[in-house]
């Protein structure tokens, strides 16, 4: 049995919540089976905010796990948060730009992305997250491209169709977003 | 002699003609003024469509005192029961009945609420300043200086307040245009029997009364008939006894 | 009559309390009673959204102490009504659901539980197993469904109300936090469309006929004046409530017919247990689950049939051994081994459950 178990950590405001939200739609919408728990501790209001995600082939069982194939950090309060959720087989994401230091964990394999910065430089802040969604995608290939541009579209759709340039925007963020993964230091 | 003892008592039709003698204390108020909230259910006819909640306490003891459809509960969540009773069924007129300790202590927090919501129902708030059934305490709406088994050198209204007036708080926050607030007394049955019928007519307008009935504790109180009087009279000098709100159409 | 939203088998991406909206929609719930508190707002949320499709009820009352009692309020007026609630809310709902117990009222609720004692977390905890069973000044002649997912919930609401309603007993959907809060795929069906009938309600109060005429007032009691009145009373309830429960209660087996170590857990902690004992038996460890859905009445006969053929047990709840206190009642006489995984007020995982019993395999 195939199982994807995504943890996603970062500030409250970066968007975190939303980036699971489309996530687990497109793999809802993509018939896999599909858990998302976001935390909502107190922490919720002004706290790191994670998503746990799930994406199996076959009915899901632990609605919360130890470890994640993929840990997201997006802050230093994240890394320090999410620290728990490593081990050795997991891939490890943190923003460069953001965080002031590397996650200090031994695992299979740490990339760090200037998301941050480019979202700034070259995008647009609000399409922080989009660039990270990308680069879970390309990281895991847990779902196809176009499952999460189909959920996009469900999600935002009617923004899309009244600026149609930001469509545009967001599939820039994500194709970014996935090149940041492709052509990393040691890419195979 | 015997014969004067089987003649059918003269009972409003709301009233339970099968429960015989009254439960209540010697000189209690309770069924005087039961028997003008019956009387007033009569007047208006409303017997087939009115519920009864009755609180714990003294108040209990009427559970089936009328002839009325009836549901016991205890500390003041007599109010809930019946708006929720009413929100579900709203032909059905509700009366929840309780004592000043489950009105203005325990079960204050419904009180509050139901005026401000103008939940579509009576609250009667049977005051007799003290804890009947559990034995004579200090209750919200104990007199300065009222001896209690909680209060023994008297009420010290430097140490637990100045007594409750729950007829000023609700008319303070309910609303005028919907809301009938009112303060009665025990010593006029025929006033106090048409506040009521005001108090009804208002719940059938679709509105939300309150009753505060000032009523007799012999028992407790420790006094023969002359004094008890004499305490109700110096309670309607110290509660005021008029209509506080009285909306239109009532 | 309220409007039934889900007319046909709708596959559905929704949060646990979305489903329970929809559940008691599909179950023709009339009225929700109902106080905000985390982690299960949403109930409230989606039932007053849905409002004006289904031309149900709804208030918000002052507390939950409100809630409970004017739920019981709208049940004696005949409707199908509920209320939900949480942690500290759940406990001073206990008045309330005492008093649906002492005067047999069909009264259901949605517990979802959260972190305790007190305040502690709005997030998740199976630490009001005790309470929702046997809370309040009474004998806990209740009936709990612990549920381990939004199929559950979907299901098992639908049946609260029937089991409530034909029983008369306090019937409630046991569930917590991340199954109010998480996402996943929930087929939503018409009941009818699987042979569900919905048990019909009655008015208790101003019900049919004229009083005087064709029937005699009601007065419906809470209190009893002599103590064998009382007891009278209770021993009727008594003998329905274990008449009943051969009924009622449901429980579910994974691997456990040839289970050397038999997990015993319920709710959302036995999914975990689910995926740790495929991962067991990958290991060559003969793990099996005996998980309890009514886990008030317990289903005593399976359970102490399963007990019987391990060698060894583990109970295992986000508490600090609530529910293997009820279960280990039932075992007397029995002396299988057993060893405990408590986390109290967090979430089991199935690598928690795996360390556990593999630690256990290798004492053997």
């Amino acid at each position: 049995m195939t199982r994807t178990k995504i943890a996603l950590a970062g500030e409250g405001g970066q968007g975190v919540q939303s980036v699971a939200k489309i996530l687990v739609e497109a793999g809802y919408e993509a018939g896999k089976q599909v858990l998302y728990i976001p935390n909502f501790g107190v922490e919720q209001r002004g706290g790191v905010s994670i998503a746990f995600c799930q994406i199996a082939d076959e009915t899901i069982g632990e609605p919360r796990y130890s470890k994640g194939d993929i840990v997201i950090m997006l802050s230093d309060r994240a890394i320090d948060r999410c620290k728990t959720y490593v081990d050795k087989n997991s891939i490890v994401v943190y923003d460069t730009s953001v965080c002031t230091k590397k996650p200090d964990v031994e695992c299979k394999e740490i990339i760090g992305v200037e998301a941050n910065k480019i979202a700034n430089e070259q995008l647009s802040a609000r399409v922080f997250n989009i660039i990270i969604l990308g680069v879970l995608l390309e990281a895991t290939h847990v779902l196809k491209l176009e499952d999460i541009k189909n959920a996009m579209e469900k999600a935002l759709g009617k923004k899309f169709d009244a600026k149609p340039e930001l469509r545009e925007l967001n599939y820039k963020a994500l194709e970014m977003g996935m090149n940041l993964v492709k052509e990393r230091a040691g890419a195979l | 002699m015997a014969e004067i003892l089987t003649l059918p008592p003269n009972l409003p039709k709301a009233q339970n003609a099968e429960v015989g003698a009254s439960k209540f204390c010697p000189g209690c108020g309770h069924g005087i003024t039961l028997k003008a909230l019956a009387g007033a259910v009569d007047e208006l006819g409303i017997k087939q469509k009115t519920v009864f909640g009755c609180d714990i306490g003294c108040s209990l003891l009427s559970w089936n005192y009328m002839d009325l459809d009836t549901v016991q509960t205890h500390h003041g969540r007599t109010t809930p029961v019946i708006y929720g009773f009413t929100r579900a069924n709203p032909e059905a007129i509700g009366i929840a009945y309780m004592g000043d300790g489950g009105g203005l202590a325990i079960g204050a927090q419904h009180l509050v609420n139901a005026t401000v919501r103008a939940e579509r129902m009576l609250i009667i708030v049977v005051n007799n300043t003290n804890y009947g059934m559990t034995g004579g305490q200090m209750s919200p709406t104990t007199m300065p200086g009222q001896k209690t088994e909680t209060t023994p050198y008297g009420r010290d209204c430097e140490v637990t307040g100045k007594p409750a007036k729950a007829a000023e708080m609700v008319a303070a926050i309910a609303d005028p245009n919907k809301s009938f607030v009112a303060r009665s007394t025990v010593s006029n049955v025929r006033k106090l029997q048409t506040t009521f019928v005001k108090a009804l007519k208002n719940v059938q307008n679709g509105g939300f009364s309150f009753v505060e009935v000032l009523s007799l504790c012999p028992l407790n109180w420790r006094t023969n008939n002359f004094e008890t009087f004499e305490r109700l009279q110096k309670m309607e000098e110290f509660f005021e006894v008029k209509d506080f709100l009285v909306p239109e159409g009532v | 009559m309220v409007n039934k939203l889900i007319k046909e088998d709708t596959r559905m991406f929704l949060t646990g309390n979305e489903v329970l909206a929809y559940a008691a929609n599909s179950a023709e719930a009339e009225f929700m009673y109902g106080y905000p508190i985390t982690p299960q707002n949403e109930i409230m949320h989606t039932w007053c959204k849905l409002l004006p499709k289904t031309e149900a009820g709804f208030l918000q009352t002052e507390d939950e102490i409100s809630a409970g009692f004017s739920t019981i309020g709208g049940i004696l007026a005949g409707k199908r009504a509920f209320t939900a609630t949480a942690g500290p809310g759940n406990v001073i709902m206990q008045d309330a659901q005492s008093m649906a117990e002492m005067m047999r009222i069909p009264f259901v609720c949605a517990v979802m539980q959260r972190g305790g004692p007190s305040t502690a977390t709005v997030i998740y905890a199976q630490q009001e197993t005790r309470l929702t069973c046997y809370g309040g000044n009474g004998e806990g002649f209740r009936i709990v469904y612990s549920t381990a997912g939004h199929q559950d919930l979907y299901d098992y609401m639908i049946k609260a109300f029937n089991t409530a309603w034909k029983y008369r007993f306090p019937t409630y959907v046991l569930a917590d936090g991340y199954q109010g809060k998480m996402r996943e795929p929930v087929t939503l069906y018409d009941p009818a469309s699987r042979g569900i009938t919905m048990v019909p309600t009655q008015k208790a109060l101003l019900g049919p006929g004229e009083i005087g005429v064709d029937r005699k007032s009601v007065h419906l009691r809470n209190t009893y004046n002599m103590e064998e009145e009382l007891m009278e009373v209770l021993d009727g309830y008594k003998a329905d409530y274990e008449k009943m429960s051969e009924e009622v209660q449901e429980w579910e087996e994974y691997k456990a017919e040839d289970a050397e170590i038999l997990i015993i857990a319920h709710g959302i902690v036995a999914r975990s247990a689910r995926t740790a004992v495929d991962e067991l038996r990958e290991k060559g460890i003969k793990a099996g689950l005996f998980r309890p859905i009514t886990i008030r009445p317990l289903a005593v006969k399976p359970l102490r049939a399963a007990v019987q053929r391990a060698r060894q047990l583990l109970f295992t709840e986000s508490a600090n051994g609530q529910l293997a206190q009820m279960v280990l009642e039932q075992l007397y006489g029995l002396n299988t081994p057993y060893t405990t995984l408590y986390k109290m007020g967090v979430g089991v995982t199935g690598d928690d459950i795996v360390n556990k019993v593999e630690s256990m395999a290798a004492a053997v």
